[in-house]
């Protein structure tokens, strides 16, 4: 087996015709039928009641928006303003909120090892993929009212595109422009809706490639480690805001994660 | 890598019941490396065997060109809610595992 | 050959507490129902033949499910119905793999004659079901395009 190195980019070249029936339609639709996700899921479920942290408490008194402990829904509108830590948080982030304020866990020790490998996933992979699983079907509904939640859409927005780093790279330089690919994955213009749609609604995913799943914190870690910026912190402004704009640009989609990806 | 989570679903469908089952196992083929630099050795699942209420239908001999956490479905005769079906694998270092559920 | 100890040990234990539930039946008697040569194999024609099922005729009535291309050969999903009636057993083989078969099913009363799994494959290649009924082989393929993805999702 050939292993898949994820390095230096090659030249985005123009892809075959971005039509809508994409030619891994099929495999798409197959693979995410025969997704080993739910074993994550299951895992996750475990580290949700698990009592851990100096108060030995579990997470299930976690508000993650819908109410302690609801978790029908709650990924579907994240993320979303949270008055207690009076910010915008999306799902990792207010994951690791209540590790400290509920378990009373250090940033540090929560945060340690916040993305796994092959041989063993993290708590946020699998606890990510237990809560999405309450919001699959539902449509995705990220906060927008309050004026915390549309300046984080905005920031989200001006981040997308603004270039910077050592390669003068923005996000758009990939997800900016039609009928870009890097190999052979297509690469989504995120900032419209057609394409933020079907991508906002399969994550998190179990990554083929990886074995194990992945969340939309890990892609912006290592979207900023493709672009060589420096590393985002986990569930940063930055990031959150990043991932607040895609949500809402594609905003009505149903979600259909945890999902499986190549 | 101790055997992992194992999780089954059993759904009545047309005239038959759907066992889809899902195994955590490396399913390593001896030509990978690890960190270290050496090759990982082989480890894969060699038997899986389904059961209907006690009685062994489906025998299956598989290799390591199975995925690494194999999903398997199969297909049971008619069915009733409340059948007990229990799917279990044997690897080739002796490691087993099994599950059980009954058919919703 | 090279045995590590601790795997047998902890495989004893698993096996024993597994064994005294009444939920396997021993080692020795799976272990034997494991086909090493035909698992061996470089090719399929030799698989098959081990298999003792050499000389598949080409029949329409076994059905392959898997998509045309595969954009990661790591998990290449499999569906296979055999339509014949009397169907014992179905193997699967890759053709390009180093060892081309991936796994035989075979299937008592109660079970139809059906699988779907994930298996691994090295590139594009054919994917042939070979199933088994009253003592005779009939086959069928279906070619998968496997494509080695890029850096992306």
């Amino acid at each position: 087996m050939r292993a898949v190195t994820c390095g230096v980019m090659l030249a985005l070249a123009p892809s075959p015709a971005l039509a809508q029936q994409s030619p891994y339609a099929e495999y798409q639709r197959m693979t995410a039928e025969n997704a080993p996700t739910e074993l994550f899921e299951l895992e996750g479920e475990e580290i949700w009641k698990k009592r851990q942290g100096p108060k030995n408490v579990s997470l299930e008194r976690c508000d993650l928006g819908e109410g302690p402990g609801v978790l029908k829904g709650a990924y579907a509108h994240l993320p979303r303003y949270f008055a207690d830590a009076d910010r915008v948080m999306d799902l990792e982030a207010r994951l690791l909120h209540c590790m400290m304020s509920l378990q009373g866990r250090s940033r540090e020790e929560a945060t340690k090892r916040v993305f796994g490998n092959a041989d063993r996933g993290s708590e946020m992979e699998v606890l990510s993929a237990y809560v999405a699983r309450h919001s699959n079907g539902m449509p995705l509904r990220p906060g927008i009212r309050h004026p915390k939640e549309r300046a984080s859409y905005e920031l989200g927005q001006k981040i997308f595109f603004h270039r910077a780093g050592p390669w003068d790279f923005s996000c758009a330089s990939c997800h900016g422009e039609e009928g870009k690919r890097i190999r052979m994955s297509e690469l989504p213009v995120l900032y419209k809706p057609e394409f933020a749609r079907p991508l906002m609604a399969t994550w998190p995913a179990y990554r083929v490639s990886s074995s194990k799943i992945v969340t939309l914190q890990w892609r912006m870690n290592d979207c900023y480690r493709q672009m060589r910026m420096p590393e985002p912190d986990f569930g940063s402004e930055t990031t959150v805001a990043l991932i607040h704009f895609m949500t809402v640009t594609a905003r009505g989609e149903s979600y259909r994660g945890p999902a499986i990806k190549r | 890598m101790a055997a992992g989570p194992m999780r089954m679903r059993a759904t009545l469908g047309a005239g038959y019941t759907d066992v889809r089952v899902l195994m955590s196992h490396p399913m390593e083929t001896g030509q990978r490396k690890g960190s270290d630099g050496k090759l990982i050795p082989l480890h894969f699942i060699q038997n899986v065997t389904v059961k209907v209420n006690g009685k062994t239908v489906v025998e299956g001999q598989i290799s390591q060109a199975i995925s690494r956490n194999p999903v398997f479905s199969f297909r049971i005769k008619g069915g009733a809610k409340g059948d007990k079906i229990e799917v279990s694998w044997l690897d080739n270092q002796g490691e087993t595992n099994s599950t059980e559920t009954a058919v919703a | 050959m090279f045995v590590k100890r601790r795997g047998l040990l902890k495989a004893a234990g698993a096996l024993g507490a597994l064994l005294a539930a009444g939920l396997l039946r021993p080692i020795a008697a799976l272990a034997a129902t494991w086909n090493k040569e035909a698992f061996a194999a470089k090719s399929a024609a030799d698989a098959l033949k081990s298999l003792g099922a050499a000389g598949a005729e080409a029949s329409g009535a076994i059905a392959i499910e898997a998509p045309q291309i595969a954009e990661n050969g790591a998990v290449v999903p499999i569906e296979i119905l055999s339509n014949i009636p009397g169907t014992t057993s179905i193997a699967v083989l890759i053709e390009k793999n180093p060892f081309p078969l991936a796994g035989r099913f075979d299937f008592m009363e109660g079970a139809l004659a059906f699988v779907k799994l994930n298996v691994k494959m090295g590139e594009t290649s054919d994917v042939r079901a070979v199933a088994t009924a009253g003592g005779k082989s009939y086959t069928a393929t279906k070619e998968i395009k496997v494509t080695i993805g890029g850096c992306g999702g």
